[in-house]
């Protein structure tokens, strides 16, 4: 926690960005992807600010992180619909491709993997829309041939409504749902449970560093597991999110 | 920037002069954002020093602190993640009471706060001073809870809450500043919410 990273990571200043794909998975997710004026690189872990403006200059803002490696020439973010979210409402209720955001970024020098001498083997215990900023790591990992570098244990409710869940899956993370039992390719079933030490202990095996992301109440569950499964607190850094639609 | 098509935004709250700009108000719903584990925090084993650019770098054991003349701050938080809570309260030690016994030498022109997690931010010492920071272990009567830097954490109220420093237990007196663990990472050295200085680069 002492030391900031290696390299500084990259800042962008305000800028837009124009919807090029506007995808709803189900109805609680919608995967935006955006051509962006000016684009600065982002390091996978980083993110947007998405800032919407009404007519009299009233604005809103929030912050979602970036699920595309940038070798990506879109921009994409992933937007959970939250009730009565005043941003995540209007994305996913009135965005239409075509449409011009206000976006800032990339923000974040610390929740990042993949810098300059940055690839550190790692671990990734994310939970829900958490998942984001691990699949930015693993498309990144992919695109660099490295992808033994980084585990993933991704948490979800139901298949339907952990983001990525295939592209998860496919990239060899441990799926791991609370709500209902799921069947692997060679036919085994995992049945409904948060991830247990014993499956996360071999994963954590020779890391350096592990990314906690999710709600607050998984970050404290995720850090709790990888502390029992032997992760060094200080190797541990964690994103949260509260209530902020 | 241009207009967002489509978007009109919330009906305007009835005190918009309470909010700065690009802020919300959260209501009674208090986020936890935090950049690393929460560590457990015994009072009994915890202290508080002042130390760096001072006269005479002095320690407070959790008693001692209490011991000290209490203030509370009545009034509104700002978090850079967008969210404001209007008008709640905290309860702890005014910082002019700790750099009073401590005595800024004339060189001391900036503050690191350091938590003991090793988490760190830079603040300029005129920002604590003219009571407008405090040293917390109260919010709203109640102990400050661990996820919310208890028990014990600094307050600043008018700049983004990432400088009020949970689980505080150093401020380290500088004669020039030096960026702390966010600022290293792209946020702004001062941080006023009402000028909108989130990141480094921003007026």
């Amino acid at each position: 926690m002492s030391t900031a990273s290696t390299a500084a990571a990259p800042v962008g200043r305000w800028t837009t960005g124009r919807a090029v794909e506007v995808v709803h998975e189900g109805t609680a997710l919608l995967r935006v992807r955006l051509e962006v004026a000016d684009r600065v690189d982002h390091l996978p872990g980083q993110h947007y600010v998405v800032r919407l403006r009404a007519d009299d200059g009233y604005t809103a803002q929030r912050s979602y992180s970036v699920a595309s490696d940038p070798g990506d020439p879109l921009l994409e973010l992933l937007v959970e619909h939250l009730p009565g979210g005043e941003v995540s409402g209007f994305l996913h209720e009135v965005l239409e491709v075509g449409d011009v955001l206000e976006l800032r970024g990339p923000i974040g020098g610390w929740f990042t993997w993949g810098g300059a001498g940055d690839l550190v083997p790692a671990v990734c215990v994310v939970g829900g829309t958490g998942v984001v900023p691990a699949v930015a790591m693993l498309r990144h990992a992919r695109r660099l041939g490295v992808s033994d570098r980084l585990r993933v244990v991704a948490v979800g409710r139901t298949r339907a409504a952990l983001p990525y869940a295939e592209e998860l899956g496919a990239a060899g993370a441990l799926v791991a749902l609370t709500r209902e039992n799921l069947t692997g390719a060679d036919g085994s079933v995992r049945v409904a449970a948060p991830p247990y030490v014993d499956e996360v202990r071999d994963l954590v095996e020779g890391v350096d560093r592990a990314y906690v992301c999710g709600s607050a109440g998984f970050a404290s569950f995720a850090t709790r597991l990888l502390g029992e499964a032997g992760m060094r607190a200080t190797g541990i850094r964690v994103e949260q999110f509260g209530a902020s639609g | 920037m241009p207009v967002t098509r489509g978007f009109s935004g919330r009906p305007r709250r009835g005190r918009p002069d309470r909010l700065p700009p690009g802020q919300y108000d959260t209501g009674r719903d208090w986020p936890v954002l935090t950049a690393e584990v929460a560590p457990v925090v015994d009072p009994a084993r915890w202290s508080l020093t002042v130390d760096g650019e001072v006269e005479r770098s002095t320690t407070w054991s959790w008693e001692e602190l209490h011991a000290l003349p209490g203030s509370t701050y009545d009034g509104d938080i700002h978090c850079v993640t967008t969210w404001s809570m209007l008008e709640t309260s905290f309860t702890g030690v005014s910082v002019d009471v700790l750099l009073d016994a401590a005595g800024p030498t004339a060189s001391a022109t900036h503050v690191m706060a350091h938590a003991t997690t090793g988490y760190t931010t830079n603040l300029p010492l005129a920002d604590l001073r003219g009571g407008r920071a405090w040293v917390v272990w109260e919010h709203e009567g109640r102990p400050l809870p661990a996820e919310h830097g208890g028990p014990v954490r600094l307050l600043v109220p008018h700049l983004y809450f990432w400088k009020s420093a949970k689980w505080v237990t150093r401020l380290e007196l500088m004669d020039r500043d030096r960026p702390g663990f966010w600022e290293a990472n792209g946020y702004h050295d001062r941080g006023d919410p009402w000028l909108e200085q989130r990141y480094q680069g921003d007026p």
